[in-house]
This record gives C-alpha cells, structure tokens and sequence, in this order.
C-alpha cells in the first residue's frame, strides 16, 4: 500500500470514473453558435466591448473587466455577434451573454510563440494571465490573476495544483493530467514564478495511477516540485483539505484563505491554461468537459468551447437514453440541476452528469433528522449539520450563526450520509441566505 | 432520446445528487435485529412467556402508533422498525411473568405518550421505552419486581420466584450472592451467559454483546456511549462497592448484573434522546454510570439503569447546545 495524505472525516462515494476514465479528450464538433456569458466567474462582470451584427474572430476580446476582481471574455469561434442580452446560466440566473453566431470557419487572432516564457517577471506574467480571462477551472471560478497577486503582510511559501478530482464521475483533470503533464507542471513553473515561490506540490487521489505516474516522470528533475498522492475520500480537492493534507496546515476558519497560512491552490486545468496563455496568448476559449452518466449513449472527455450549449454538447455525446430524467452541470456532489439545457458551458464547468430513473433518488420526501450523528462524523469542517439543518427548518437563522453557519462550503457530505434524506445543502444555504455573516 | 424533447421534463433538486444506502428503516431493522440473540436466550431461560410479553408490547406499540397517526391524519410509519424496536426493548426491558395488561399499558405510555405526543421519531426528549417501564414501575410495583427463576428449557409455563442478584446483593451482601451460586466464577458465568432472574431480555449478557459487535461493526453504534457508561460503573463499583473500604469492590459483578448492557449498548445510545456529538457522549455515558452506581449503591432501587439514561435524556439538549465539535481550523497545526 502506498502511504496517502489526506484529511479528517469525509466520505466515500463510489467513484463511478470508470465511464470516461480511459478515454482520451476529444474535441467537440465546432458549436453552431455560442452564448458566452459576460459574467462566468466570481467578482464584477465584464463589459461587452462588441456590438450587433459585428464580425468578429476566435480568440478576440469580447468583455473587458471594469476592476480588480474581475475578467476578460474572449470569443470561442469566428462568426458574427447576434445577440446581447440576459440568458440562462447554469447557475440558474439570468446573465448578461453575448452570442455568437459561427461562420463555420473557426479564424482566429493570430497566436504567437515565446519560448522564452519562464523569463517573464512576476509582472508580465500575471499580466498575460489576465489579459487570457483565465479562471480557478476547478468550478469556483475565482480570477486567477487575483489569486496571484496576494497582498504583501500574506507571504505564500507554498503552491498546491489541485489534481485530487475529488467529484465522482468527473475526469477532465484525470484525463489532462495523462495527456499533457508536461505543460501542467509548466503551467505550475510559471505560477511559483509569478508568486516568488519555491515550493510546488501536485496533489492527485490514488485511485488514478496512470495521472500519478505521469505527472512522476515529468517532475523526476525538478528538486521544488513534489507529486503526492493523496487517499480516495470527498472532498479531498476542496482547497483546505487539501491544504491539510498535504502540508499539513489549517486554514483558519470565518473567512480564512489559502493565503492565510502561505499557500495557493490551483487546479490541474488552470495550470495548463495558464501555460497556454503565457506562452502563446491564448485567451481561455475552451476546456475540458466530462460528459458522463448512465444517461449519456457515450460518456466522453471533451474539448469544449466556452459557450456551446448543452443541447448540442449532448448530441455530440450520442444524445441521451430513453431513461434520462437529470442533467446536472459539474459533479454530482456539488453540481447544479438544470431545468433548461438552453445552458452554455463555461469557464466554470468541468463535468456534465445525466442521470435516469435508475440513479434517481426522490429527494422530494424527507423525514425529521434522529440526530443519529452520522453528518457530524463526516463534516470536514468540524461543524453541526444536523442542529443547523434543523435551526434553519425552524426559521431559527440567526441562531445558526452561533453553530458556524458561515464555514460551511455546502460540499454536500452531510446529505449524502443522512438516512433521513434530509436536503441539507439547501436547509444550509437558506440559512445563509436569511442572515448576514 | 432527441435531446430537444427532453428539456421540459428535467428533474431539479439541490446537490448531492447521489445518497449512500443508509434509511432510517434499515437502522432501526438492524437494531432489532441485533436484538434477537438475546431474544432468543430469553425464551430459552423464561420460556413462552418471555416471548408473549415481548410480542405484547411489539403488536401494542406498532398498532398504537398507526391507530394514532391514522387519527391525527398524519403519514403512516409503522414500517420504519422504531415503534417494532420500541416494543422490543421495553418487553425485554419487563419481568418474564406479568398479568397481560401490563406490557400493553406501558407501550401505549411509551409510543402514544413519549414519542407521539412530542411530534414523534426525531422529536422526543425521552427513550420510549424507559418512559413505558418506569411508568409500569411506579404504578404496578409489586408485579415489577417479582422475578422468575431461569429454567433453561425453552418450555418453562411457571417458574418460582427468586429475587435478581442486584437484589440479593442489596438485601443480604455479596457473600450471600456468591453463595447462591455456588463460586464466585460460576456467578460470573451464570451472569454472562444469563442464567439469572431479571427483566428477560437483560440477563443474557453474552447474546447482548453479539448484537452490540454487530452494530459496532455496521456503525450504527459507536463506543462513546457504552465505553464511557460501563467504564464510570466498573469504576465506581470497584472504588465505593466494597465492604471493606474504599477500592475492594468487585466491578464485574455490577458489570455483568442488571440491565446495564442492555442500557449501555441498546438504550443509552438512542439516537434521538442522546447527544449527536461524540465528545457529548462520553459526558453522556459517564454521567449514566455515575448515577446508576449512585442509585445502585446508595438508593432505594437494587437497579439504577433505566433512571439514569432518563435523567441523562433531560441533559442531552444543554449538552449538545455547549459541547460542539473542533472546527476546522481551530485546532494547532501539528506538522
């Protein structure tokens, strides 16, 4: 047995990666047309810099950030813009999105080679980061520039890239990680370059050898960059368990980030993102989608335009069966439903899971929680789901507070345990929303 | 399927979108289950009317608790195995001999008057069955400690009665005990294996501790509870049980007797009268021992079990409100 790091409590879904664990990333059909919200990341949404009925190329600036904490959006495919206004996003909002209709031809803005990229400074170096709109691909979709640019009394000595996949189902990053380790671990220099840091792990869960053995030999010369693996168990690629399990650290609760005890973590996809945009300027116009579920004729690892819409993504996966009753964008522990598939993909999204009938649980009737313990036990955050999901069926919100309300992450290892079936995610985030920190 | 005719059909529901395979009902089923081994020794030491008494109180719990939903309009839950467990522990909690009326009045007390007319499984203070049993104490004294003696025979219809080794250590000391017995070692064998008068699911401490390994083992169980409460008993047995002074008492002997595995692993460990977090229940099991030793040694009652887990229900809730678990990121980094 090889020793694995890991955190505290958790639990232990069926990985259910078999689907797509074995297949290579294959590029989707060049979408019809695209709908690319101005706002897919956490901060201040872009500004349309385009108009209607313009001709414009792949890779040009379509949204340009008004402030700090923010980012750019780029144009996925040739085409002419037909459309700005308010569409659905899988968040289930309505966003500001521009569309874009393909000329079928796919020209874009040139691109340009430095080899010389890992002599950028620090500066130039988040700065092209910037300018290519890439954010946290891991889901979260927090700027990636910003994380880079910690303020001064927060020294990081640390960088973490995120392989652990922790999701079942999901295998964008497992898949990236065995085909193109090379530039991840390029993508992970040039992070340690912009941060002044000395010090990189990658972090991958054992139940993915081949993604551990590739990323090995990549960094078999590299004396500051160190491959763990880390034990199978949701949500080992949360960021603090994460942290915790690699280096051992605790971010601290109300609040706390990575930064606060020296670290940044950033996901397998971004690093590769980010190599591609240091090295050649190229904005984030595609990622790495996992199709995937009993309810899709052919999971698949594809390649993905930012803005192609679900429904013509799942033709292009065979479409779905007969039985599929639920599509949900990302994970199945932290996904979202969807209720339209008039949804795009976005920066954000790593996996698509439909489910049938057959996977289906009907979480529509719950029973009062028996206070057996079970969500306790599995809290990797050290809370009381159980007294918070039933102050918050009471109205009682603020009292919550008194329960640590605010550090949970609704990573959802609470419901999936609880064997009254209790929705408490949603108890959770009610309360949140009835309540201020 | 054409991915267009399907989109006003979608499921939508908050994350997870996957549950493990554990229901109520499966806990509660394991938990009778875990109980027949010692079920089965009863009817071997007490014979048929050991499992009268039980089924008694099984049909009376399970029909009082649909009778009452069915009145209230509310939904039907009789199959989720709590009121069937709720009969069961209060009929092995009963002497093996009771007029017939007994056990169906105390499992109307615990299902109608402990748990539903506190809002039912998950809203109750008290352990239903306990409630049930210290009510037919009080009200039918005299037929609630009138003990049989065990027969070891399957068959037995009528026994003699004798009085329960807690009983004759409280009345006459520990030589008398022994005495009755033969040896100190038979004694204990007799304890273990459950040949001994008491409440007819108690006694087979053996059977018990299979049930209790089943749902430790299955994790519907942890130690906190048991540990704590039967490490405080051997404990304050051994230190204030003796004749002798201070630390000449003999723990096993208080380990072994009464209803104390029963209570510890089965009883005590109810999930919706004791505390959810872990550390609140060791505060939880070591006050159970404290004060059943208290009731045991220094009280009226030869037996202090069912009075302690329901003096500790009452702190359950003040316990879970001030004992809280670490949160992440409170606690010193250790590397």
């Amino acid at each position: 047995m090889v020793k694995t790091d890991t955190f505290e409590r958790g639990v232990h879904p069926h990985d259910s990666k078999e689907l797509t664990a074995h297949k290579p990333i294959e590029k989707a059909h060049l979408p019809k047309r695209v709908v690319i919200p101005l706002s897919q990341h956490i901060g201040a949404p872009a500004k349309a810099e385009v108009n209607i009925g313009e001709e414009i190329k792949k890779y040009q600036l379509i949204g340009s950030p008004p402030g700090f904490v923010s980012a750019p959006v780029h144009a996925s495919l040739s085409g002419k813009v037909i459309a700005i206004g308010d569409f659905l996003h899988p968040s289930g909002r309505m966003i500001p999105s521009i569309v874009i209709e393909s000329d079928g031809k796919d020209e874009g803005v040139p691109l340009k080679d430095n080899p010389d990229y890992l002599r950028l400074s620090p500066d130039e170096i988040k700065g092209l980061i910037r300018d290519a709109g890439i954010v946290g691909l891991g889901g979260a979709a927090f700027p990636t520039s910003v994380k880079l640019s910690p303020p001064k009394e927060k020294p990081v000595d640390t960088v973490i890239l995120n392989g652990a996949e922790c999701e079942p189902y999901l295998t964008a990053d497992h898949r990236l990680m065995v085909e193109r380790p090379r530039e991840i671990v390029n993508g992970l220099k040039l992070i340690m370059k912009a941060l002044g840091v000395s010090k990189g792990y990658i972090g991958i869960e054992n139940n993915k050898p081949d993604a551990i053995e590739a990323m090995e030999a990549v960094v078999a010369n590299e004396s500051d960059i160190e491959v763990r693996t880390l034990t199978v168990k949701y949500p080992q690629g949360a960021e603090k368990m994460l942290i915790k399990a690699i280096i051992g650290r605790e971010v601290p609760p109300k609040g706390g980030l990575p930064m606060d005890v020296g670290v940044v973590v950033q996901n397998v996809g971004t690093a590769l993102a980010i190599y591609e945009a240091v090295r050649y300027g190229k904005p984030l116009i595609e990622r790495v989608v996992t199709v995937t579920g009993k309810g899709i004729r052919e999971p698949k690892n594809m390649m993905v335009r930012i803005g192609t819409m679900l429904t013509e993504l799942l033709e292009d996966c065979g479409g779905l069966v007969d039985g599929a009753v639920k599509v949900i964008v990302g994970g199945p522990m932290m996904g979202f439903a969807q209720w339209s598939l008039d949804v795009p993909v976005v920066k954000g999204t790593s996996g698509i899971l439909v489910q049938t009938e057959e996977d289906f649980f009907p979480s529509e009737e719950y029973f009062t929680c028996i206070r057996c313990g079970r969500c306790v036990d599995v809290c990797p955050m050290g809370l009381n789901p159980s007294m918070l999901s039933i102050l918050s069926e009471k109205g009682h919100y603020e009292e919550a507070k008194e329960y640590n309300l605010f550090d949970c992450f609704e990573c959802g290892s609470c419901a999936f345990v609880c064997p009254s079936k209790r929705p408490m995610v949603q108890f959770i985030r009610l309360a949140k929303s009835q309540t201020k920190p | 399927m054409a991915v267009e005719a399907k989109k006003e059909q979608l499921i939508v529901s908050v994350s997870p979108h996957i549950r493990d395979e554990e229901t109520v009902s499966r806990i509660m089923w394991s938990v009778n289950f875990a109980l027949f081994p010692a079920l089965v020794a009863s009817f071997y030491y007490f014979g048929p009317r050991a499992i009268f008494v039980t089924a008694l109180c099984i049909v009376t719990s399970v029909l009082s608790e649909y009778v009452f939903q069915r009145a209230l309009k509310k939904k039907i839950t009789i199959s989720d195995g709590s009121a069937f467990l709720t009969g069961l522990l209060l009929g092995m909690n009963l002497p093996p001999s009771l007029p017939f009326y007994i056990p169906i009045v105390g499992s109307f007390i615990a299902i109608i008057i402990t748990k539903q007319l506190f809002g039912g499984l998950g809203y109750n203070i008290f352990n239903p069955a306990l409630i049930g049993r210290a009510f037919l104490l009080i009200t039918w004294p005299k037929a609630m400690t009138t003990w049989s003696a065990p027969t070891a025979s399957f068959v037995a219809l009528d026994a003699k009665t004798t009085a329960t080794p807690l009983g004759l250590l409280k009345e006459e000391g520990i030589g008398k005990l022994i005495e009755e017995f033969g040896s100190k070692g038979d004694l204990y064998i007799n304890l273990l294996i459950g040949s001994r008068a008491g409440s007819l699911g108690e006694t087979s401490v053996i059977f018990l501790l299979l049930g209790a390994a089943y749902l430790l083992y299955k994790r519907y169980i942890t130690w906190h509870i048991p540990v704590s409460f039967l490490a405080t008993v051997g404990v304050l047995a051994w230190a204030f049980g003796g004749k002798d002074g201070l630390f000449t008492g003999d723990p096993l002997i208080h380990l072994l007797s009464g209803g104390l595995i029963l209570g510890a692993f089965f009883m005590a460990t109810d999930y919706v009268t004791c505390p959810t977090i872990r550390k609140g229940q060791i505060i939880f099991g070591v006050g159970c021992g404290a004060i059943t030793m208290l009731i045991r040694l220094k009280g009226g009652f030869p037996e202090g079990v069912m009075f302690a887990i329901l003096l500790m229900n009452c702190f359950s809730p003040l316990i879970d409100r001030n004992v809280k678990p670490e949160l992440f990121g409170t606690v010193k980094e250790k590397k």
